[in-house]
């Protein structure tokens, strides 16, 4: 995989520091499934939580703790070793996305926004901020000019678009600020499919109305 | 109970190593005095009350003594290691109601990703490099690593806490995370 387009250093922070939100973390874990490089800043960012935690200031523990842990550690060796994990749902998916799925992307219920654009909504944890979505947009078709009024990140899955920022091909990530904006065309023979997290739905909601408004006139 | 002892990366190690070699509760009591106070209070920063945070210290540590044999003594120190495995329960536990884990890069690490491959990340001098690194920067920069990491801020209400633009929590993010990606690689 040749990946040209990544997360913001920013993101991948927050993604180690486990403060980035819910539907985004799944976006960024799917692309560190397929990026090395970026497995590795995150790393890097993850000392910085164990350097953090040793300099905490203790806070007293009650004594039942360490008695409660030690009745319930079993002594048996722990055979789980990394890697062994069965992954439920379509290999061609990152794992963490094909855990979240558990299915392929073929069977997938699509519900068609406007002509060429389909969605497919993830469900999130009660309370979770934001909005996560497969997202299908067909050959040739634009997803018009807008504008994003909170942050969203996309991860291309399959085929292929293009817009000013270059072209996005599948494991690149478009980490796009507020107000940015841009208007993207699938240039690949299959349809474009992308895993993408918005922060806020209401504004999602928006953006889902601004891309219906050239077909529908909402 | 030595709350808050210190205890150095080697004698963190070769504590972790003898719970996952010979099963060794004395180690793991170790291990506890060194991290159940700080992991207490890092629980309560991000909002536990102390019941909680204890009942979180308590999976944390248990899930310690379970991963031990996975952890892999060249990639980072002990307390980076901690420090997931505390992230990830508090995460799991947030989100318990839909079983939606935290999809941490351990499971689904590539071979690649074996100590030997990443000089970056394997000095045991890093540690040290990295609490230097830390305290030589701005404290603007401090502010926002502590308020994401500590207390589990996102960077937008990092934003409206210190009433600064997104954007510009975000260049102080990246700022910190260039200097102190600086400074390890350095050693590499």
């Amino acid at each position: 995989m040749n990946i040209k387009h990544h997360p913001d250093d920013a993101t991948l922070l927050a993604y180690a520091a486990g403060s980035l939100g819910e539907a985004a973390s799944l976006v960024v874990a799917s692309h560190l499934a397929w990026c090395p490089g970026c497995r590795t800043t995150v790393r890097c960012a993850e000392r910085l939580g164990g350097t953090l935690i040793d300099g905490m200031q203790a806070e007293p523990v009650s004594a039942g703790v360490l008695d409660r842990c030690l009745s319930a550690l079993d002594d048996a060796p722990a055979a789980q070793t990394p890697g062994t994990h069965t992954v439920a749902g379509d290999p061609a998916l990152p794992t963490p996305l094909a855990r979240r799925l558990g299915c392929p992307i073929s069977q997938v219920r699509w519900k068609r926004v406007a002509p060429g654009i389909q969605l497919h909504d993830l469900h999130l944890s009660p309370g979770a901020r934001g909005r996560l979505s497969l997202m299908r947009v067909a050959t040739g078709r634009g997803v018009p000019e807008h504008g994003h009024s909170g942050s969203e990140i996309t991860l291309v899955l399959s085929g292929s678009y293009t817009d000013r920022f270059g072209r996005f091909q599948p494991g690149d990530i478009a980490d796009l600020d507020l107000d940015v904006e841009h208007d993207l065309r699938v240039d690949s023979a299959q349809p474009c499919i992308c895993l993408v997290a918005a922060e806020s739905p209401i504004r999602f909601k928006g953006i889902i109305a601004r891309l219906m408004q050239p077909f529908t006139g909402i | 109970m030595n709350d808050g002892q210190t205890l150095t990366g080697e004698e963190l190690s070769a504590l972790v190593t003898a719970v996952a070699k010979s099963r060794d509760r004395a180690a793991f009591a170790r291990l506890f005095a060194y991290f159940a106070p700080r992991l207490k209070a890092f629980m309560m920063r991000k909002g536990a009350d102390p019941a909680t945070a204890e009942d979180l210290v308590q999976e944390t540590m248990i899930a310690i003594w379970n991963k031990a044999p996975l952890y892999v003594e060249g990639r980072g120190a002990v307390s980076t290691w901690v420090f997931t495995i505390a992230r990830n329960q508090r995460i799991d536990r947030l989100r318990r109601e839909n079983n939606h884990h935290y999809a941490d890069i351990d499971d689904y690490d590539q071979p690649s990703d074996e100590p030997g491959g990443d000089e970056v990340l394997m000095d045991r001098q890093a540690g040290d490099r990295l609490r230097e690194a830390l305290a030589e920067l701005p404290e603007e920069q401090m502010e926002v690593i502590r308020l994401a990491y500590i207390d589990d801020l996102a960077q937008s209400e990092i934003a409206s806490r210190l009433r600064l633009p997104l954007g510009t929590v975000k260049s102080r993010m990246r700022l910190a995370y260039g200097r102190l990606r600086q400074k390890l690689e350095v050693l590499a």
